[in-house]
């Protein structure tokens, strides 16, 4: 296949995937359940993605994606509140000291930007460790955010830890879904090119890729920067899904439902990602629901037992112990969905 | 012309000294051999001279130029590539990526390509697996990948970490007759060895290191003929 009309068939799949959301979206409602969880589902793909590209592409063990969507998620939401409402959001501070507004887009770019820009600074000492201990201390970063973000200090611009509210959030599906194509298309642009190449090389070896003239802390510092980037966006995109923000939600655990997302979809793989975060937010969120609410069965008189609340996450425990325990390299592994379709000799056009 | 000079060489490990000053040359076109026993710091040669360790003193010339303390990147610049012991391919990386990650630090895109098809027409082999992952192939050929790798930097000199460790009797014999090759092309080979008796046999010089010192230093023929060497090395009386 030419490069053109691969190209085309891509745009024409974007095109019909917007067409068919236009449609779901007038035919089952803004509110329902199934539009609700596509929102939730693109903005956790693009937070899987970007994960992915640090863990899976680069083979950088990092748990502190909560922290950098943390900071994307505060600074879009500070960015934007309108003036006028400032007073009653920051009723604890006087208003705050930020005496601007920013139209939405710019917002979501500067979460990306102050995200990345915090993950530079971060990753000079800690990318320097390696597997388990950059673990640690990206854990350890993501947690020192949550609660600097929280200092009563700091309260005049981040209120605290009382709730942010106001901002302008979006009510259709068709933004959150064009943000996250955009970001993960630029995300398969970057794997795709001779950096993504050099982030796999030093996945598979450090010292081979240090022999070939990779600059093994340049990569690894650039991989970091571009991941927290899009954690940032992502964090800014979940704070308009939610319409009220307050940092003690993004918690360690948040890390660890992305991380699962990743390796459910199979560490190396974009598509896995994104399918697998569509799945774990359609049980999480609707599918597995009906375990949380007592069930009573014949008119009432005999009751379902286990139902309750909280049992949701006894199965989802158990779900994600089989995926580990018997399909260790998640859904996908290191394929992509294209790759299914195309046999292996014929991709990208061998020539002789 | 000398391509290479080691002078009075020095690396330690955390104190311990693995080279204790040794000076040797390489001259243009040779294939020059460093054999010795494990632990003699052949290694550490190669990597002291790729500047993946950084010796304690000493230097080491280049073309005429001093490369003693550049980092990799910069070594691999001035037009040194080192096949690494083991081969160290990328395993989840297709062969055909595996080659361009060798030409890394080249911005010539359109003669990449064709650098490409002349590995592929060296290795035949390789063509033939081109979308397989590294991972997949046998020794011999990850041997084959790991030096088409290399040569994809277009190096001056090519350095060689024991390209016949754990590769069967039959590819020890593909693979130096694939060294031969590229010395008839003109490249310089600097090769460590403990398989004395194959690298003396197309080196036009031989090193002997013992303990990190070099103790024998002659024509590949003349060492290979040495009551000495042939005790210690060839397995002969």
């Amino acid at each position: 296949m030419k490069k053109t009309t691969k190209n085309l068939i891509n745009i024409a799949l974007l095109l019909l995937m917007f067409v068919g959301l236009y449609f779901l979206e007038q035919h089952f409602g803004r509110r329902s359940m199934l539009i609700t969880v596509l929102k939730k589902g693109a903005i956790y793909a693009l937070i899987a993605v970007s994960m992915n590209l640090l863990n899976g592409f680069t083979g950088l063990f990092s748990l502190g994606q909560a922290g950098f969507m943390l900071v994307g998620a505060y600074t879009y939401a500070v960015l934007t509140i309108p003036m006028a409402k400032r007073m009653a959001v920051y009723q604890y501070y006087d208003g705050g000291i930020i005496n601007f507004t920013v139209p939405t887009i710019v917002g979501i770019l500067a979460a990306g930007a102050l995200a990345a820009l915090l993950a530079m600074l971060i990753g000079m000492p800690v990318l320097r460790l390696k597997s388990d201990y950059l673990a640690i201390a990206t854990l350890g970063f993501a947690e020192i955010i949550r609660a600097i973000i929280q200092w009563d200090t700091l309260g005049p611009i981040t209120n605290g830890s009382n709730l942010l509210k106001t901002y302008p959030t979006f009510k259709s599906v068709i933004p959150v879904f064009a943000a996250a194509t955009i970001c993960i298309g630029v995300i398969v642009l970057l794997i795709n090119s001779t950096y993504g190449r050099a982030f796999k090389a030093i996945r598979d070896d450090e010292i081979a890729a240090e022999a070939m003239g990779i600059n093994l802390f340049h990569h690894k510092q650039m991989a970091f920067i571009i991941s927290s980037f899009f954690a940032g966006i992502g964090g800014a995109l979940l704070a308009m899904y939610q319409g009220s923000l307050q940092a003690n939600a993004f918690k360690a655990s948040m890390t660890y439902e992305i991380l699962l997302i990743v390796v459910i979809g199979g560490m190396g793989s974009v598509t896995g990602s994104v399918i697998a975060s569509f799945l774990f937010i359609a049980c999480s969120e609707w599918w597995l629901r009906f375990l949380d609410t007592e069930t009573y069965l014949f008119g009432g008189t005999v009751k379902l037992p286990l139902l309750r609340s909280g049992f949701r996450m006894v199965v989802f425990s158990v779900v994600i112990m089989i995926v580990v325990l018997f399909f260790r390299k998640g859904i996908m592994g290191e394929k992509e969905l294209w790759d299914l379709f195309t046999p292996k000799k014929k991709k990208e056009g061998i020539k002789p | 012309m000398i391509m290479l000079k080691v002078t009075d060489l020095k690396v330690n490990y955390s104190g311990i000294e693995a080279l204790k000053g040794i000076s040797f040359d390489v001259r243009q076109g040779q294939i020059v051999t460093l054999i010795g026993a494990n632990g003699a710091g052949k290694s550490t040669t190669l990597r002291a001279i790729s500047g993946l360790v950084k010796p304690s003193s000493g230097s080491i010339n280049f073309m005429g130029r001093d490369i003693t303390m550049l980092n990799p990147q910069r070594v691999v610049a001035e037009g040194v590539a080192l096949v690494p012991e083991g081969r160290r391919v990328f395993p989840n990386l297709t062969v055909k990526e595996n080659l361009k990650i060798g030409a890394y630090l080249r911005n010539d895109k359109d003669e990449i390509e064709d650098d490409i098809k002349d590995i592929y027409r060296r290795f035949p082999r390789l063509r033939e697996r081109e979308w397989q992952l590294a991972g997949t192939l046998s020794g011999g050929e990850q041997q084959m990948l790991a030096v088409g790798r290399a040569m994809m930097a277009k190096p001056k000199l090519l350095m060689m970490d024991e390209p016949s460790l754990g590769l069967a009797p039959l590819v020890v014999k593909d693979i130096f007759s694939i060294i031969r090759d590229l010395k008839s092309e003109g490249i310089t080979i600097l090769l460590i060895e403990q398989n004395a008796n194959a690298a003396l046999r197309c080196a036009d010089f031989g090193f002997v290191m013992e303990t990190g010192h070099i103790t024998m230093t002659g024509a590949g023929s003349e060492l290979l003929v040495n009551k000495a060497v042939k005790e210690a090395y060839l397995g002969s009386k």
